[in-house]
């Protein structure tokens, strides 16, 4: 039986409220013991000095883009980038090609998760055939063979009347329905925030109301029929205000920012780099604040990466054209570290934000340290400077606005039930 | 300082602008003698890469490229929104490739002419990007005014039309605000950029307020194809809400002049009276444009050693 000792950290356990220095023994990939002082002779011995350890991140949004689009990623690299960067699970969305909204397309991408990648990946289904907004999903099924949730994602669905019956429906399965919100009328061909930037820019402008009225919309049809929304990528502060007061009377909604929102504004956009062309787009400082605020207080309950592979030729494009989205998996750790050294979260919460959190809105098990839970953990020195080059990145894609940058905090060790995945030292180990 | 290319107004302070008028004036005069040309940039290779196509802007700057004995070539690739199998990065190292001493570019979209830039050895010269900047119609527009009044400085300019996808409005902005001028906005609202009072401009709905005082009324081009009917009601409409006519010119100075980018949508954006006659100066718009480009090729690529900048 292979034993793993990981030794000499501060244990962070939101599931818990565990913050303590200790060691943490692992057996049969899953966690036996956590004490002060353990000496297991013959175990596997991972140094965690000055380092925390966590339960691994848990994803709630990403794209792997297999099967259909493998020359931007696919399961295998996805998995890699996601435990380079300390995830031990990703949700992947459902705009492959083709769509995943059959259970056998499900079940083709958990098949090639199990072998291919090192990160467990938990498929998120259509919410509609072929992403449409017109026929919803055979959900039952969907659920049976392993979807944990059901998005179109980017492919908003406009048709209200689509949307409260595939949130009521999916009252018989439990799982939530992640909307991607922006009116897409309100967008019409608007790339970057609107405001002073796209002024200056002279490109069109995306407005804020665009997520604003969505998110409204939404928040009164799953209210109204008594279903879980989640709202991924929240961007703006007209957006948190409105999930704070939907919570506040009760509505079961849960919702995610990502790194890129939460550390970036439109002006990163000045030089026309289109790997800062996202959607939602970039916005400004107040929208950024109130997210870090949403966040904080627990309106906003997980960071998720909304990590997009594109390929280098398709954001060579002019700004209209090239794709909407920005890798993440490798980097987001480290870029949301700026919130612990802000202050404004303490090491717990921020864990409990990229694992805990995730974790319980997907239903799944993880987010824990708990005696007994599967050994999905990570080891992140906090103070570790390292300079980000997507070349060298595990993602076949390099759309990353942090290309070059140096960055402070470094994932060091990655578990995914029980087994060592990947050490910054030596690479991705399976 | 005159940087390495000419990407936008924004980029120059007031001594630059002043810099490139005075050349242009020097340029004037070789337009006038019997014989247009100077060796000025013999054996100097002048791409006009228009993405977009702009028989004036490219015209303008063929002859401006000429009239200094550099070879111009005109390299037009097929951008349709539908062949995108060559990335505009790739049409620039293509283009890199063969050595050019400058490269003028105009795109449709917002961004390209800077991008481009980033790859490029040779200098860019913006001749307009998306609703970005056009910054050699904004010079030739300065030096218009400035041969029509003898000054900018304390000058009100009123804006009139389609600011928000307008590249003229925003040149036009940087460059009248750093000569010193004031500068006025008058459109139907949904044609004034959001957050434009952060560019140091006013925007008016009413056109009798903006025009009140005015020294230079610019007209803008309406594409009424593309959005009558969506950022106003109708042609009707617009022509006569925002139409300059002699009747609505009386609120500004009894001197006023009166510009226009071309071509002129006539009986909208002007009437046709106005449109050919005093006070509007449009072919002097025209004939200065190629003063400006010759001094702003002069300017960039005159200094240009093959392979870098001397």
């Amino acid at each position: 039986m292979t034993r793993m000792l990981i030794r000499g950290g501060r244990i962070l356990d939101p599931s818990e409220d565990r913050d303590e220095a200790g060691d943490v023994l692992i057996e049969a990939g899953t966690i036996s013991e956590i004490a002060a002082g353990l000496d297991v002779p013959g175990a596997e011995v991972l140094d965690a000095k000055g380092a925390w350890v966590a339960p691994g991140f848990v994803d709630l949004h990403c794209h792997l883009r297999e099967p259909g689009q493998e020359y931007k990623e696919d399961i295998a690299s996805g998995g890699r980038a996601a435990v380079a960067g300390g995830f031990t699970a990703v949700a992947c969305m459902a705009n492959t090609q083709p769509v995943n909204d059959d259970p056998a397309m499900t079940d083709f991408i958990l098949d090639r998760a199990l072998h291919d990648s090192p990160a467990r990946v938990y498929p998120v289904a259509a919410a509609t055939r072929g992403l449409e907004g017109q026929v919803m999903t055979e959900m039952v099924a969907l659920v049976d063979a392993g979807a944990v949730a059901f998005s179109d994602d980017g492919r908003t669905i406009m048709d209200s009347g689509v949307m409260r019956r595939v949130l009521d429906y999916s009252r018989l399965v439990a799982a939530p329905v992640i909307v991607h919100c922006e009116d897409r009328t309100l967008v019409s061909d608007g790339v970057v925030n609107e405001g002073p930037v796209s002024t200056k820019l002279g490109l069109p402008g995306n407005p804020a109301v665009a997520e604003i009225v969505h998110i409204h919309r939404d928040l009164l049809l799953a209210e109204q029929v008594g279903a879980h929304l989640h709202v991924a990528h929240v961007s703006t502060a007209g957006g948190v205000e409105a999930i704070r007061r939907a919570r506040e009377r009760g509505v079961q909604v849960t919702a995610e920012v990502t790194p890129h929102h939460l550390t970036l504004t439109d002006e990163a956009t000045l030089g026309y780099d289109t790997n800062t062309k996202v959607a939602p787009p970039l916005r400004g400082e107040a929208d950024v604040r109130a997210c870090r605020a949403g966040l904080v207080d627990g309106t906003l309950d997980a960071i998720a990466t909304d990590h997009a592979p594109h390929a280098l030729h398709e954001k060579e494009l002019d700004f209209a054209s090239a794709p909407h989205g920005l890798i993440g998996l490798e980097t987001a750790a480290a870029v949301v570290l700026d919130l612990v050294r802000s202050g404004e979260l303490t090491p717990l919460e921020w864990v409990r934000r990229l694992s805990t959190n995730p974790a319980r809105i997907l239903r799944k098990s993880g987010g824990s340290l708990a005696v007994g839970a599967s050994a999905d953990l990570v080891v992140i020195d906090p103070e570790r400077r390292w300079t980000y080059d997507p070349v060298k990145g595990h993602s076949k894609s390099r759309n990353s606005p942090w290309a070059g940058q140096t960055l402070t905090g470094r994932v060091v060790a990655t578990v995914v039930g029980g087994r060592l995945v990947y050490h910054v030292d030596r690479g991705i180990l399976v | 300082m005159i940087g390495r290319d000419l990407l936008g107004i924004e980029d120059l302070d007031r001594s630059d602008i002043e810099r490139i008028l005075q050349t242009a004036e020097h340029m004037g005069e070789i337009g006038e003698r019997e014989v247009k040309k100077v060796p000025t940039l013999r054996g100097r290779t002048l791409v006009n890469l228009f993405f977009e196509p702009s028989t004036r802007t490219q015209t303008s700057f063929e002859i401006a490229g000429k009239r200094l004995s550099a070879d111009v070539v005109n390299f037009s690739p097929r951008s349709s929104s539908l062949t995108k199998a060559e990335s505009i990065l790739d049409t620039a190292r293509t283009l890199d490739a063969m050595d050019p001493d400058a490269v003028v570019v105009r795109h449709a979209v917002a961004g390209v002419p800077k991008r481009i830039a980033d790859v490029l050895e040779a200098p860019v010269i913006n001749a307009g990007d998306g609703a970005h900047e056009h910054p050699t119609q904004a010079l030739l527009d300065l030096f218009t005014v400035r041969r029509e009044k003898g000054r900018i400085d304390g000058l009100t300019v009123t804006i009139v039309g389609d600011i928000v996808h307008s590249r003229v409005a925003r040149s036009n902005i940087y460059g009248f605000l750093k000569m010193g001028a004031e500068v006025r906005l008058a459109a139907p609202p949904p044609m004034i950029p959001a957050a434009v009072e952060t560019l140091g401009v006013k925007a008016f709905t009413s056109l009798r307020e903006a025009l009140d005082g005015a020294d230079v009324v610019m007209a803008l081009r309406i594409q009424n194809e593309r959005f009558a009917g969506s950022y106003f009601p109708s042609v009707r409409e617009y022509a006569a809400t925002f139409g300059i006519d002699r009747a609505t010119l009386r609120y500004a100075k009894d001197d006023a002049i009166v510009m226009h980018p071309g071509p002129v949508n006539r009986g909208v954006e002007l009437s046709h009276d106005l449109a050919d006659h005093r006070p509007s100066v449009i072919l002097d718009q025209v004939r200065n444009g190629v003063s400006i480009r010759m001094a702003v090729l002069y300017l960039i690529s005159g200094r240009l050693h093959r392979g870098g900048v001397a």
